[in-house]
């Protein structure tokens, strides 16, 4: 038996849930307005706009949000490739180890990322790579990749193969029909994999210890700024940054999604 | 007459599997040249050769004289009718159409009036503007027959075209498209498992049987003379005597076929026992056992139709009774 309206418990349930996982950044917000600046005093004794023009003038936040936005920018474009490529052969071609291969690739967002990290750090150190922008965007686009593979496969899956033949049928070579064919049917399912990849590296705390030498992500800064407290609501109006600049990809990436399910599934 | 499609002594191999097994086929320009056969039997397979999405193992094909060695599909002038019609689900209906234009390099206005003219043809004019997921299954299918027509092909490949249409729907298209094959006089290449379709709109017809052509003939030959057992029951279900029957009644050893509405009851000739009948709308289906033979017959309306169990005897006209080939 079933019946359109929940009953009330579950709503309250379900608000309450919803309630839990988002107020507490609210409350974040609220402390970048606070006059306070040595300590987090509930409530806010007054409210100023004054930390926005200080967090505006610190060198040091524009470094590590520069760096970040570098790093997350460079290790979704080599996801992009990377995904698209590895989804087109998974779900395209037959090869020894296919299975294998699409595990594997899987693999690393699974992993604890703090495994990921000391694998890496350990494998450069014996490489003898030196620690820098470049080792992070690696340590990056290992789970980059994975968000992008993810989307794209699931597309290429839902392409009908017969739409690459036709092409080529109608006289359009390889490349011709990965740009009038190919790309246009995956194309959302690459900017919402992207999105979300970029969204990833952007919050990355974790892997990025591993691997970065002296630079500091974003996330990096604004743990170290807790550790250290200076000027502590600078910290909250990054990360209020952080938060627009994580959820407007994620909000663009779930409005490109939604209701594609049938533009690429070529039905009877 | 021009040959359009040549096939010399071609295989297609998938590891031990002969997907196609040495096959010779000639088409002639302007035919409608039909591959039957059950699924796996080799026909399909031998439609993507022709198209360029596979290359045989062994063996030549040719198309109008050219040899097709390493000619990728994009380079052939043929073009093919999908099982799945694969349109473009990102591209409306003339995009899909105008795209082997597009392609071709053809300037926007001049392709979407092929494009229009490509959809009157097939009876689609004003759909242009639709995407292929508001169209019917027999629409897209038209839209698919205009998508490869507007490029003028000298061959078309039609693979199952009209496999996914219901009866009625089906029977319209196989009219049309043999009107179609008329006006255009474009060489036909129809692949199909339905042994009706194949004899009702071919100029000739091709059986398959686990990857070789049992049989090419005028689908009046390939009805009435078939030359192996397996055409005699894959096409229209013939009764097939054994050699020792044939020989008892010809005096000849081999096997040998006779239609279900050439047979007749009557108080002589072979006896048998009736195992079944049925009504069938047009006629009445009855089979029949005799000792070394299963014999169906297809009595018309107004006969006498025996019970099950019934002892009768089965006669037929002996002209009516197509000894095959010596051990075929």
């Amino acid at each position: 038996m079933s019946t359109d309206r929940a009953p009330l418990w579950l709503k309250l349930a379900a608000a309450g849930g919803l309630a839990f996982m988002h107020l507490p950044i609210l409350l974040i917000f609220v402390y970048a307005f606070t006059t306070e600046d040595k300590s987090y005093q509930w409530p806010p004794p007054g409210l100023t706009l004054k930390w926005f023009a200080v967090t505006w003038n610190r060198p040091d936040v524009w470094e590590a949000l520069g760096l970040s936005l570098r790093v997350a920018a460079i290790s979704t474009a080599i996801a992009l490739v990377l995904g698209t490529l590895c989804a087109a052969a998974v779900s395209r071609a037959r090869f020894f180890g296919r299975e294998a291969v699409s595990l594997l690739v899987i693999l690393p967002i699974a992993l604890p990322g703090i495994i990921t990290g000391i694998s890496l750090r350990s494998a450069f150190n014996i490489m003898d790579i030196p620690f820098s922008f470049w080792t992070i965007v690696l340590g990056h686009a290992t789970f980059c990749v994975v968000v992008v593979y993810n989307n794209a496969v699931a597309r290429f899956r839902r392409t009908s193969g017969s739409l690459i033949e036709a092409s080529m049928d109608l006289g359009a070579n390889s490349f011709q029909t990965f740009q009038h064919v190919i790309l246009p049917n995956i194309a959302t399912a690459l900017l919402a994999g992207g999105m979300l990849a970029f969204a990833l590296s952007f919050d990355e705390v974790i892997v990025t210890t591993f691997t970065a030498g002296q630079q500091q992500t974003l996330p990096i800064w604004m743990l170290e700024e807790l550790v250290r407290p200076r000027q502590r609501p600078v910290t909250n109006v990054v990360a209020m940054v952080v938060v627009l600049v994580t959820f407007l990809p994620i909000l663009g990436a779930y409005y490109l999604t939604r209701g594609t399910e049938t533009v690429a599934g070529q039905g009877k | 007459m021009t040959t359009a499609v040549r096939f010399s002594r071609v295989s297609r191999h998938y590891g031990p599997v002969k997907a196609v097994n040495d096959v010779d086929i000639d088409i002639a320009e302007g035919e409608f040249f039909a591959m039957l056969g059950p699924s796996g039997s080799g026909k399909t397979t031998c439609l993507r050769l022709i198209a360029g999405f596979d290359q045989p193992t062994s063996g030549e094909i040719e198309i109008f004289g050219d040899s097709a060695h390493g000619v990728p599909p994009y380079k052939r002038h043929v073009n093919t009718v999908f099982q799945d019609y694969a349109l473009f689900p990102h591209l409306n209906v003339v995009d899909n159409v105008a795209y082997g234009l597009m392609i071709a390099g053809q300037p926007k206005t001049e392709r979407r009036r092929a494009a229009e003219e490509a959809l009157e043809m097939v009876a689609l004019p004003g759909y242009g503007g639709r995407r292929p997921s508001e169209l019917s299954g027999g629409q897209r299918q038209r839209v698919a027959l205009a998508r490869a027509l507007v490029n003028q092909p000298k061959v078309l490949l039609l693979d199952e075209p009209l496999g996914a249409l219901d009866l009625k729907l089906r029977e319209q298209m196989q009219e049309e498209l043999k009107a179609l094959q008329r006006k255009l006089g474009i060489t036909f290449v129809f692949v199909t498992h339905d042994q009706g379709e194949a004899l009702s709109m071919a100029d000739r017809v091709a059986v398959f049987n686990e990857g070789r052509i049992v049989q090419v003939g005028k689908p009046h030959d390939i009805y009435y003379r078939p030359d192996v057992p397996f055409v005699a029951d894959f096409v229209g279900s013939s009764n097939v005597l054994p050699p020792h029957l044939t020989e008892e009644l010809t005096g000849t050893w081999t096997h040998a076929t006779v239609r279900p509405e050439a047979v007749r009851l009557s108080d002589t000739g072979l006896p048998a026992t009736v195992r079944s009948s049925s009504f069938i709308g047009t006629a009445t289906r009855v089979t029949m056992d005799t000792e070394h033979a299963t014999i169906v017959a297809l009595l018309p309306k107004g006969a006498a139709v025996p019970h099950s169990g019934d002892k009768v005897h089965v006669t037929w006209d002996p002209a009516d009774l197509h000894l095959m080939e010596q051990g075929g």
